[in-house]
């Protein structure tokens, strides 16, 4: 869809919610996903209004200062604790995070 | 010593200059208020008064041998948003219940480094996302002015804090109206600086573009002192911007010392009818309004000017700033830190039921809306237009501060309201509508107090700032506040002694 929302694309529905959940890896179950549904439709209606602004030939904007992002020196700098850091995950050994087996 | 919390931080580091308290004793205080009435506003969520103690001491040792720092000594305390080294950060979520930061923010060692004492971490609503502090995995806060309404979000413990006299200041952090919002609802003043203007490292993102964090107190040199070592750029912020570090208290003390009867004369403040239209509460517009007039009396001059229509502001914000946040949010993923879900099968069930469980619904709501909104078919649709429409507000402004030096507002469109009034997303956004613009736009703005409602309520007015200009908002609202006691009012909380 490359033209303005319309109010009729605003109605999400719970199959569209429960797709885009699983995008976001977020476990939500049906009748949850129509709560979400309805609250996200009513947020998707105040976009109509942008339908009504002229932005031909406007560039998007994301950054307020347009400022290119300074680059650092390539020096290591061994500011990085590993253990330190490490202490506060799940699960660790040997150094390394972990997680379910992946391959069989 | 039973008053010390309401004085303010330039009395406070006068009065430790003078050896009239020491900052054990102005420690001891707050945390005795902390313990006996944080009960029944619940602003924090961490307290660390043992190490608070042991700073004070540390700080009493270094004035006697002869350190001038000016706030060394006095305390304060963070929004949860910033990592503490080896204190909880939670952000206000489940996700984060047992995150001990491994580092600090750069706001955090700044801080630190003036001297402060932080007495801990304040609530806030998850991640930031809210203006009610209602989000909050670690419960509701209460505004100290009326323990049925809200303090106002997402800064709201911040705010809290600093109304009942816990804190004498706080840092917080805006992305849509954070600081300036709370603040409006808890009777201080706020100011949320330029973007760029103080490094976002170890301030746990919600919208990158817009998220930015300042001070708050209850008068603009309270937040001048504060922000004095909030700023500056930092390499390790990509976004932070290399620019002059003004002297914010000593602006202050020039622009009162040279002001006359007419202090505000040559001040040209920008009238937007647009800010002054459908769903402004009569009561928040009279205050605002004869707040304006005070400041016509002092010699400034009020000029009309056009802003964007703030409906397409408050489109334009949460089309972004949602999907800035499912963006940054996929970070917590039950791998690296925070929580996991107990004995996932596989991978994904890990990722899925660790995000599910570990966040609240707002900041589900918002990944929803922000991953709809990014997703293959929407993305120009939505994400692009709303990009676009952002530096249209900019060119607005732009072209607004071409008659004007500061814009008013009301910062809310309402006092504090009941937490039972329970709304839903889309009239609880409504709420941001005078804020949210200046995040888009990247501006600097501060609430000041200018009045309370008939229940006894505050009511803030917003100033907003052409980019770098925070000492010209800290000096025109400390002006005001010279010829006005808004800012002297104190909530039922603040009045109570123990």
């Amino acid at each position: 869809m490359s033209q303005q929302p319309t109010p009729s694309d605003s109605n999400v529905s719970r199959e569209e919610i429960l797709d885009i959940a699983n995008l976001a890896r977020l476990g939500i179950d049906e009748s949850t996903a129509d709560s979400y549904a309805d609250d996200i439709s009513k947020v998707l209606k105040l976009m109509y209004t942008l339908g009504n602004v002229d932005t031909a030939g406007v560039k998007p904007l994301a950054n307020i200062h347009e400022a290119c992002q300074e680059l650092r020196a390539d020096v290591a700098k061994h500011d990085i604790n590993r253990a330190r850091n490490q202490s506060v995950a799940p699960a660790v050994e040997d150094g390394l995070y972990l997680v379910p087996q992946v391959i069989e | 010593m039973s008053e010390l919390h309401l004085l303010s931080t330039q009395q406070l580091i006068t009065g430790l200059q003078d050896k009239q308290f020491s900052s054990v004793e102005l420690t001891e205080h707050y945390i005795k208020r902390i313990d006996a009435l944080d009960s029944k506003i619940n602003s924090f969520i961490t307290h660390t008064s043992e190490t608070a103690r042991a700073q004070a001491k540390a700080a009493d040792e270094m004035r006697a041998q002869g350190d001038q720092r000016p706030l060394l000594g006095v305390p304060m305390a963070h929004k949860d948003i910033f990592c503490t080294q080896g204190v909880l950060t939670t952000c206000g979520s489940k996700m984060l219940h047992n995150f001990i930061s491994p580092y600090d923010a750069t706001i955090v060692s700044n801080i630190d480094k003036a001297g402060m004492i932080s007495l801990g971490k304040l609530n806030m609503d998850e991640f930031a996302m809210g203006s009610d502090n209602s989000s909050s995995y670690y419960g509701t806060v209460q505004n100290p002015w009326n323990l049925e309404r809200v303090p106002g979000g997402s800064s709201g413990g911040s705010a809290a804090a600093v109304a009942a006299g816990f804190v004498p200041v706080a840092t917080g952090s805006d992305t849509g109206g954070s600081i300036r919002q709370p603040a409006s609802f808890c009777g201080l003043t706020g100011i949320k600086p330029t973007y760029g203007r103080v490094s976002r490292f170890g301030m746990i993102a919600y919208a990158s573009s817009l998220d930015q964090a300042g001070s708050m107190g209850r008068s603009a040199k309270d937040c001048a002192y504060l922000l004095q070592p909030m700023i500056g750029h930092d390499p390790r912020d990509a976004t932070s911007i290399k620019h002059d570090i003004p002297d914010y208290v000593q602006d202050l003390n020039d622009a009162e010392a040279s002001a006359g009867d007419k202090p505000f004369a040559g001040l040209r403040i920008g009238f937007a009818k647009e800010y002054f239209s459908k769903g402004l509460d009569r009561e928040v517009e009279q205050a605002v309004r004869a707040a304006l007039k005070k400041y016509e009396e002092l010699g400034a001059t009020i000029v009309e000017v056009n802003i964007t229509d703030p409906e397409v502001t408050l489109a334009t914000y949460y089309m972004l700033a949602p999907a800035e946040a499912s963006s940054n949010l996929s970070r917590f993923d039950g791998v690296r830190f925070g929580y996991r879900c107990e004995n996932p099968t596989d991978l994904i069930d890990l990722y899925t039921r660790s995000r599910s469980e570990g966040f609240g619904p707002e900041v589900q709501r918002r990944i929803l809306t922000g991953t709809y909104a990014l997703s293959a078919g929407y993305f120009d649709a939505y994400y692009t237009k709303a990009q676009k429409v952002r530096r249209l507000i900019v060119r607005d402004f732009d072209e607004a501060f071409a008659s004007c030096d500061v814009i008013a507002s009301p910062t809310a469109p309402t006092a504090a309201y009941k937490l039972s009034e329970n709304l839903d997303p889309a009239t609880m956004y409504l709420g941001d509508v005078y804020t949210i613009a200046v995040n888009l736009a990247g501006l600097p703005a501060i609430s000041q107090p200018v009045g309370l409602t008939s229940e006894g309520l505050p009511i803030g007015l917003q100033l907003i700032g052409q980019y770098w200009q925070e000492s010209k908002l800290l000096s025109t609202a400390h002006l005001f506040q010279q010829h006005t006691d808004h800012h002297l009012q104190h909530s039922t909380i603040a009045k109570e002694t123990v």
